[in-house]
């Protein structure tokens, strides 16, 4: 392999660089040349901008600055304590509910001997599928007046919801969308999960008289740890960042996304409306200023908690 | 031709033959400003616009013109949906990526010059003086600071289209639209159809964030008496008499006491019009474009109801208008200056009323009889006779918070006086932290 790849490189130049550098020498610096392009793009499209962000945050609209008026601001903004509130709703509601239907399908489709290709690839579809087309489709169903889960109430005698334009309803129904669709995601970690426990443990266990709940509960759960916590960090940090569901199923129309009455905003969504509809990057950026600490924190926490020592 | 499409038709072919008559002679003007600079190095210049179809169609049509005349200058047209437009423009500026001439919403213009997209209309080019010469009064509410920032090509003014079938069904009389606002709520009420607590069909669509809080700000409350805004713009006087809340009262009842429809039927109120099941809804000229192709039904045009029968006559006028982005110099700002020329010139102004639907903004034009006499035109022309253009200070945000406080009557059933104060208070607050900033 290597003298396949060096080979081509020697002939059409046969020069002065290869005969002072070393093979070892030369080889690393391909292999730096290679990095430094994916470098400079993290560098230049995550790393500065972020640290752009952090300086705009001190400064307000007018130019004045640097200053903590940003903060001081989102203290006392309604909607911000909202948008706030609500992401943690999404998390709440999301994440556990995700990965334990994750989890169900996954136990499931375990049993199932035979189409079992069939019921992955079908219960693995939403995630796959572009989250704006997905958001739109559920709009349409979520429709008081013409759409299908009402027209489905109906037969049940149970009246019409007003799903999406009801404040109370509104985040329940776009937590529905992002649980369904990331619901297969967990699914297949989780099928991975679990192929990577021992069998021997599953037998012995069973040979010792343990009952199905007792296997799960005892030797299946536990040695599932780092998929949860797997599962829970990136399903938080997701959740966290909740943007394209709440803008397809509540934007439009005139309308910001995040309504009715912010009932659905999340920190993202609200970061976006100031910053472009409002045409407040400062304001925005300190709100992204503080989304990031959320993260940070969220995710240092559950790294400690959740990762346990687990061993075979 | 389908009969359906017959007023439609009449009217297209009425208007295309005195556009085409008039194009002769408007034409000579702007070729002889087009060709007197028509030397130098060739330049591309870059011009957005949000994705409204016929706008899109036309906007194209004018370039290939403008280019056929001016060979040196290429004109990029670029557009993107009307909800992400904003956001569309602020990144790009910020990004220095802009385009050099953009069109925009009257309304936006305090917002884009704040955040400095926008450089004022060269002196050199158009005067504050020959700017009102040519254009109607109206254009002069979109001044800021004594300074015009952006040229329209023309005006919309509201008018209440009516589905003739839909009222013909319903018992009604089909060459008969409601003259006030209470017929219209009757009218509308017999042809709203509900099925299991479900809409099917809905007489009028009450809507705010479309048409609707321009109807209830410039229409409702002037003919309720209530003047909405102060003279230099800066208070919101809404609530300055009792009037003001019974006007808004009977907005609200219209979404939900009176049950005649619902605002986000079938999307918007465009849309179900046009799929037939809405039979009066209010819009602007601009719908005109598109609904000529899209409606399968016979329908009409009148100009909006009044409260009472013969009462005061009140109407919503506004406008896109076309800048020239901050920064654009030299040889690309000759070629956008040449460019909007091009754009406000008369002829184009006749080809847009008819490709577009919205009416001349040149004073010149705006009395022309035989757009006045049009029975799909003229009720628009006539209500700009009586069209107020709101002088926003921050469109999106006011817009926003009318949404947000008429929602919690909708949605949260706060009552409506204790609402409609704190909506007149938000009001406020946003004028109020703008013209802080401006002294």
């Amino acid at each position: 392999m290597k003298s396949v790849v060096l080979e081509p490189r020697r002939t059409p130049q046969p020069g002065m660089a290869s005969r002072r550098m070393t093979l070892a020498a030369r080889r690393a610096l391909t292999a730096y040349a290679f990095l430094t392009v994916p470098v400079l793009f993290f560098v230049g499209i995550r790393i500065l901008p972020t640290l752009y962000a952090f300086g705009m945050s001190l400064f307000t609209d007018d130019g004045k600055g640097p200053t903590l008026a940003n903060f001081k601001t989102m203290v006392g903004d309604e909607v911000f304590r909202r948008a706030l509130g609500n992401t943690l709703l999404y998390v709440v509601i999301t994440v556990p509910l995700q990965m334990a239907a994750g989890l169900a399908l996954a136990l499931l489709i375990g049993r199932v001997t035979r189409l079992r290709g069939f019921y992955r690839t079908v219960y693995f579809l939403p995630y796959i599928t572009s989250v704006v087309a997905v958001s739109w489709v559920w709009r349409l169903m979520y429709d008081p007046n013409s759409g299908v889960i009402n027209e489905v109430l109906g037969w049940f005698h149970i009246p019409a919801q007003l799903w999406l334009r009801d404040p109370h309803e509104a985040l329940l129904a776009v937590s529905i969308v992002m649980i369904w669709q990331n619901a297969g995601f967990a699914m297949l970690i989780f099928m991975a999960g679990l192929e990577a426990i021992p069998r021997s443990f599953l037998e012995a266990a069973r040979v010792d008289g343990a009952g199905p709940w007792q296997v799960f509960r005892w030797v299946t759960w536990p040695l599932l740890n780092p998929t949860v916590v797997f599962l829970a960090v990136t399903g938080v940090i997701s959740a966290l960042q909740t943007f394209t569901q709440i803008e397809n199923l509540t934007g439009g129309s005139g309308g910001q996304a995040g309504g009715p009455l912010n009932s659905t905003v999340s920190m993202v969504v609200y970061v976006y409306n100031s910053g472009f509809n409002d045409f407040n990057l400062q304001y925005a950026s300190a709100v992204t200023v503080v989304l990031f600490v959320l993260i940070l924190l969220v995710t240092l926490i559950q790294l400690k908690v959740l990762n346990r020592a687990y061993e075979y | 031709m389908r009969p359906s499409y017959k007023v439609a038709g009449a009217a297209l072919l009425a208007v295309s033959m005195l556009a085409g008559c008039g194009g002769s002679q408007g034409g000579g003007a702007t070729n002889g400003t087009g060709s007197a600079g028509g030397s130098g190095n060739p330049v591309t210049i870059t011009y957005w616009q949000y994705s409204y179809p016929s706008k899109v169609t036309e906007i194209k049509k004018l370039i290939d013109e403008f280019e056929k005349q001016n060979p040196n200058i290429k004109v990029v047209e670029q557009d993107f949906p009307y909800d992400q437009y904003n956001q569309k423009v602020a990144a790009a500026m910020h990004a220095g990526k802009g385009p050099d001439i953009l069109n925009l919403y009257y309304g936006w213009i305090p917002q884009y010059v704040k955040e400095g997209y926008l450089q004022p209309i060269p002196e050199d080019f158009m005067s504050n003086q020959q700017i009102e010469d040519y254009y109607i009064p109206m254009i002069q509410d979109s001044k800021l600071d004594g300074k015009y920032y952006a040229l329209p090509i023309a005006v919309r003014s509201l008018a209440l289209f009516w589905n003739k079938d839909m009222f013909q069904k319903a018992g009604l009389n089909p060459d008969q639209p409601p003259k006030t606002w209470d017929e219209l709520i009757q009218d509308a009420k017999k042809m709203t159809v509900y099925e299991n607590g479900k809409l099917k069909q809905e007489g009028f669509a009450p809507d705010v964030q479309g048409q609707g809080y321009h109807v209830f700000e410039e229409v409702l409350l002037r003919q309720w008496g209530v003047t909405p805004f102060s003279d230099d713009h800066k208070k919101v006087l809404w609530n300055s008499s009792p009037a003001g809340l019974q006007a808004f009262q009977y907005w609200m009842d219209m979404f939900g006491k009176d049950q005649i429809g619902d605002p986000n039927f079938e999307t918007d109120y465009e849309t179900a019009f046009k799929a037939g099941n809405c039979g009066m809804i209010i819009d602007g000229s601009f719908a005109l474009g598109g609904f000529k192709q899209a409606l399968k039904f016979n329908w009409g045009v009148t100009t909006l109801p009044t409260k009472d029968a013969g009462g005061t006559e009140s109407n919503f006028g506004s406008y896109w208008v076309n800048g020239i982005a901050k920064g654009v110099s030299g040889d690309k700002l000759q070629a956008a200056e040449k460019f909007l020329k091009f754009l406000i010139s008369e002829q184009t102004q006749k080809e847009w009323l008819q490709s577009v639907g919205e009416l001349p903004a040149a004073k010149s034009l705006s009395s022309d009889p035989s757009i006045a006499s049009d029975p799909i035109y003229g009720p628009f022309v006539k209500g700009l006779q009586n069209a107020h253009a709101t002088y926003f200070v921050n469109e999106s945000e006011e817009r926003q918070a009318i949404i947000d406080e008429t929602n919690k009557i909708l949605l949260n059933h706060q009552p409506v006086d204790q609402v409609f104060n704190e909506l007149v208070q938000k009001e406020q607050s946003i004028r109020d932290k703008y013209f802080s900033g401006q002294s």
